[in-house]
């Protein structure tokens, strides 16, 4: 059996299995998506297939140069385009590399009904184990970001790994490496928000008041990061929510209903056995079957 | 084995709390756990350094190939990704060069020398030795044509106008001094590196 206290997670979906805690002092990893340095050339997206042997199907040209149209089972990472007017009448071609947030309070793992087919490693990555997925689509509701899509072909979920394979054995990411502009950087969480800090000053002194660094506290932070020029109004970057945060009736299904069905359920349990053990089961006694037999010769034509 | 009717329907009732105890998360969850990432999967690959065949910028790239370079094993190409330590790219890649492993496995990628003959409509395969034969053919015959030896005011000048030979962006600074040197001791002039395409 593997040996679980060498998997360095902080918690599996569906599971009360406690994770190992003694080694705490894992490096938290981040990857910093600067958007005033990205120029849309997708390296990073045909790196991420070519990493993670993915290729989708050709689709047909949506009118954008966002391409595929969506995230799917084949694409992992994808720069998303929009043409957004300013207040001032011109012109601003934002250009936001969309995929995994990898929350440190993932919306997914907390509505995953399946043991083990989310984890989240003590590095930050938020990675989905497909052996254990049964494809029911929580994940997908569970996302504050939108980001898993369940495949047809095999009914199971895919996101972004962060490529834990490659951080696993201390490489960055694949898109992180390709980038030619620098603008997807990979480090610890800690250099990644001083280095941001210094991108943000930076903006702030090009004009860019508004800029900041998109680090969402509604669920505990993320470790994919953005720079954004325009941190006030991060929807402006194809719909990236403002505050993001866990569904409410995920809370509800697993924080109320679940438990509350799980007492039902032992509450019943217990009940019964109580009975059995006070009352005992429920005899069938001589008099009973000749009731029965009288009851039966009376009625006998009637039911006809 | 006689199961009575009452029993059937215990073994069926117990069946179902048991199930439904597992379903809501107390089944097995250690075993559930079993999560390991994918295998890294280049650790041993044969790693090959190249330069990326697309453009002129000639970025550094590290080709892995299937096994360690053992004689019995034929290192196809399993991945490609940036050269960290070429100083031209440090490491990262276009979307082009990103995409480098699909050019390698293209089906329609030119792995073979192809003849179109005059007025036929198709390609047809030939060895290295035919094409490169009826190239010098070619050359030859267009230079003893066009060759310009001296110029109207009588200085000798070698030129030869008529053919031309664009060069690859991908050489190293040997490939393209002996590549130069074969051009211009041809006499030949209009010549090119894709560097400028």
């Amino acid at each position: 059996m593997t040996d679980l206290q060498s998997q360095d997670f902080i918690r599996i979906s569906a599971s009360t299995t406690t994770p190992p805690a003694a080694r705490n002092h894992e490096v938290e990893v981040a990857k910093l998506i600067d958007v005033s340095r990205c120029i849309g050339c997708k390296a990073c997206q045909a790196a991420c297939m070519e990493w993670n042997n993915l290729r989708g199907d050709v689709g047909t040209f949506q009118g954008s140069y966002t391409n595929p149209a969506d995230l799917g089972p084949h694409t992992w990472t994808l720069m998303r385009f929009t043409e957004h007017e300013n207040a001032t009448g011109d012109l601003e071609w934002l250009i936001r590399k969309d995929g995994c947030m990898h929350c440190a309070d993932p919306g997914c793992l907390e509505a995953c009904p399946a043991p083990g087919a989310i984890v989240q490693y003590a590095n930050g990555i938020v990675d989905f184990v497909s052996q254990n997925c049964i494809g029911c689509g929580y994940c997908v509701k569970g996302c504050p970001f939108n980001i898993p899509r369940i495949s047809a072909a095999d009914s199971k979920s895919y996101k972004c790994t962060l490529c834990s394979d490659r951080v696993s054995v201390g490489m960055e990411p694949a898109c992180v490496k390709a980038c030619p502009t620098g603008a997807i950087l990979f480090g610890s969480k800690t250099d990644m928000r001083s280095w941001a800090g210094e991108r943000v000053e930076d903006l702030k002194g090009r004009g860019f008041e508004k800029a900041g660094l998109y680090d969402p506290p509604g669920v505990g932070g993320t470790h994919v990061m953005y720079v954004l020029p325009h941190a006030d109004t991060p929807s402006i970057y194809a719909g990236l929510p403002g505050n993001p945060a866990i569904s409410v009736f995920v809370d509800v299904w697993k924080g109320v209903l679940k438990p509350l069905a799980l007492a039902g359920l032992a509450v019943t349990a217990v009940a019964g056995f109580l009975h059995w053990v006070i009352t005992g089961t429920n005899e069938v006694e001589e008099n009973d079957d000749r009731s029965a037999a009288d009851f039966i010769k009376n009625h006998e034509g009637v039911a006809k | 084995m006689e199961i009575s009717r009452r029993g059937f329907i215990k073994i069926t009732g117990a069946g179902l709390a048991a199930s439904s105890l597992g379903a809501l998360g107390f089944g097995g969850a250690g075993e559930a756990v079993a999560a390991l990432v994918r295998p890294y999967k280049l650790t041993a690959a044969a790693e090959t350094r190249n330069t990326c065949t697309y453009c002129s910028v000639a970025c550094g790239i590290l080709i892995y190939g299937l096994g360690d370079r053992a004689k019995n094993a034929r290192p196809g190409v399993l991945h490609i990704e940036g050269d960290p330590d070429h100083p031209v790219n440090r490491g990262t890649l276009c979307p082009k060069g990103s995409g480098l492993l699909d050019v390698v496995h293209s089906p329609g990628r030119l792995t073979q020398p192809r003849y179109r003959a005059p007025g036929s409509a198709e390609f047809k395969p030939v060895s290295w030795d035919f094409a490169l034969n009826r190239i010098a053919t070619l050359m030859k015959e267009d230079r003893d044509k066009n060759f310009i030896a001296k110029n109207k005011d009588g200085a000798t000048v070698n030129r030869w106008l008529t053919t031309g030979m664009l060069a690859a962006s991908a050489s190293s600074n040997e490939t393209a001094l002996v590549t130069w040197k074969v051009a211009r001791s041809l006499g030949m002039v209009v010549f090119d590196n894709q560097a400028r395409v």
